[in-house]
């Protein structure tokens, strides 16, 4: 567990020192122009037009961060030697690898957390009080620090095989499918025979970010279910734990040449 | 207990894209390193020294045979836990200090907290680096990155320290030192295997080498036998250019600096050569019997070689 803490601490300390959370500067100023432009017009809307703005940018800039460091986390360490000296040490490799997925996500955590004090900053100077409903918004956050989870797990997976790009590609596109999730597996429920079996299959592996983004219905105010908290919680924990197993088994047989 | 054993450790690369063919990198290796010897690992770039290095430390895995070290089991937590390994052209976290990156280090290598200040001290202490212990390393030369890579091979103090190339891209002077740090390493009972290219560092500090070549172990041996060996030459050292064309005539091998000239002849002509320079009025320096060099043992096991395999005998310092 120690040697698990200081690969993790080790990744952090990278992502700050490589100015990752230099984002959070160009995320402020994206989301102080849009509550000072929002707060000129005043047509009932812009309070959900930020909440829809505010939530997506998170989103946006996680998934950049999560995706183009997740794919490097491994592959850097190969490319530039540095885990010869790593594994040269009583570290086995699942534990470099758990190591690097949860510094990369604790990076994406305090990265989030940042972010949201100044989301919640804007929203108060725009809407200049917080209401009951507002903690939904503290769910739809959550769910997102979940697809990074989730992201995170798949960029380790891929890159444990494959090269940087490819990883990339193959991580940007299950993200665009599985935005899609629910739409897939209503289109498999109406197939049938063997298309069914395939379409259901290739719908239910793809990992469902559509019940992780609730940003559009908590901007119009609606509450988030506790059900659909647990269920996305157990969701996300067993698809990035199935990835980052895999990611460990193939890593485990990877000859570093 | 041998400090490495290896046991017909082989290792097949599988190389291209659809078709893949086989490439041999190392053929099967048995070879013993003893506890407390400074073993040298020899062989023109290409030979499988650095694949070797890679099976023992685990990163790789063997087509076939098995190795131990200190008497466990490659990929043994408690066996990784008492070596050191500093690999070839080594790159580091570079956004992190001297300091840091050994405290890094020091903790996968699981030394306890309260150690760990003191041990980084002390390993930076002996590297050189303490003035420079908070500056990040992409400010650092390749000389220092390379000390900084001893430090971290040797910040838990282990019993046996891998090193692949220590010298490369060194200055003398940075040789100099690494090859002190050895010795000092070597006095307090470490083993230490070492991979190089260079002959004369080979020479100063190993007390048995191994010949590689191709993927195949050529030879081991002690270093002070085969520099031991008379190759049944003399060296002649002498004023007089006057008298190097006649020893020329003599069949000598001459190498002429203004007045001043060194030349070599089989020893059944020195009788002959000592008239020659009598006679030439020549001023005698020395008379030195030729011992063998590390470098005839080595280009002696490679029997294969071509001219455009690279390697460094140029810098065996002779």
């Amino acid at each position: 567990m120690k040697r698990v803490s200081a690969i993790a601490s080790n990744t952090f300390r990278e992502a700050v020192r490589d100015r990752v959370l230099y984002n959070l500067i160009l995320f402020a100023v994206l989301i102080v122009a849009s509550a000072l432009l929002f707060g000129q017009i005043s047509i009932g809307i812009e309070k959900i037009i930020l909440i829809n703005l505010g939530l997506s940018a998170v989103s946006i800039f996680g998934l950049v961060i999560a995706i183009f460091i997740g794919i490097q986390l491994v592959s850097k360490e190969i490319e530039k030697r540095t885990l010869y000296t790593v594994l040269a040490r009583p570290v086995r490799r699942w534990e470099f690898i758990v190591g690097k997925f949860f510094g990369l996500a604790g990076t994406l955590v305090v990265n989030t957390f940042f972010m949201a004090i100044g989301f919640f900053g804007a929203l108060l100077y725009l809407a200049h009080k917080f209401e009951r409903a507002d903690a939904s918004l503290l769910a739809a956050l959550y769910f997102i620090i979940l697809q990074f989870v989730i992201l995170i797990a798949l960029a380790l997976l891929f890159s444990s095989f494959s090269t940087p790009l490819l990883s990339a590609v193959f991580t940007f596109a299950l993200f665009v499918i599985g935005t899609f999730a629910q739409d897939l597996r209503e289109f498999a429920a109406m197939t049938s025979g063997a298309t069914k079996y395939l379409a259901t299959g290739f719908a239910y592996i793809v990992p469902n970010f559509a019940s992780l983004n609730v940003i559009s219905s908590v901007a119009h105010g609606q509450p988030v279910a506790t059900d659909l908290i647990v269920y996305n919680t157990l969701y996300a924990l067993v698809y990035a734990a199935t990835a980052l197993s895999a990611a460990v088994i193939i890593f485990e047989n990877r000859n570093l040449k | 207990m041998f400090a490495i054993e290896t046991l017909a450790l082989e290792k097949t690369y599988h190389v291209g894209f659809w078709r893949k063919r086989p490439k041999l990198s190392l053929r099967p290796l048995t070879l013993q390193v003893n506890e407390g010897e400074v073993f040298g690992y020899l062989g023109p770039n290409g030979a499988g020294k650095t694949t070797t290095l890679k099976l023992l430390m685990g990163l790789v895995f063997p087509t076939s045979g098995s190795a131990k070290i200190l008497g466990m089991e490659i990929g043994d937590p408690r066996m990784k836990a008492q070596i050191g390994f500093l690999p070839e052209h080594p790159y580091f976290y570079d956004y992190l200090t001297a300091h840091e990156l050994l405290d890094y280090y020091a903790r996968l290598s699981g030394v306890p907290a309260q150690e760990r200040k003191r041990r980084i001290d002390v390993a930076l202490d002996r590297v050189k680096l303490h003035d420079v212990n908070k500056v990040q390393l992409r400010k650092f030369s390749k000389g220092m990155l390379q000390r900084v890579g001893i430090a971290q091979a040797i910040i838990h103090d282990p019993k046996l320290i891998f090193l692949d190339e220590p010298m490369s891209g060194l200055d003398p002077i940075g040789r100099r030192e690494v090859r002190d740090l050895m010795q000092e390493l070597k006095d307090q009972g470490k083993t230490i295997f070492f991979s190089t290219h260079i002959l004369s560092d080979a020479e100063t500090i190993c007390d048995r080498v191994a010949v590689l070549n191709k993927g195949e172990l050529k030879g081991v041996g002690v270093v002070a036998d085969l520099t031991d060996k008379l190759t049944g030459t003399v060296e002649f050292q002498f004023e007089g250019a006057a008298a190097a064309d006649a020893l020329r005539a003599l069949g000598a091998t001459v190498h002429a600096t203004g007045e001043s000239v060194r030349a070599q002849l089989p020893e059944a002509m020195q009788d002959a050569a000592i008239d020659t320079l009598r006679r030439h009025k020549a001023r005698l320096l020395s008379i030195t019997p030729v011992r063998a060099t590390l470098e005839d043992y080595f280009l002696g096991k490679l029997d294969a070689l071509q001219p455009q395999e690279n390697f460094e005998v140029a810098e065996a310092g002779r």
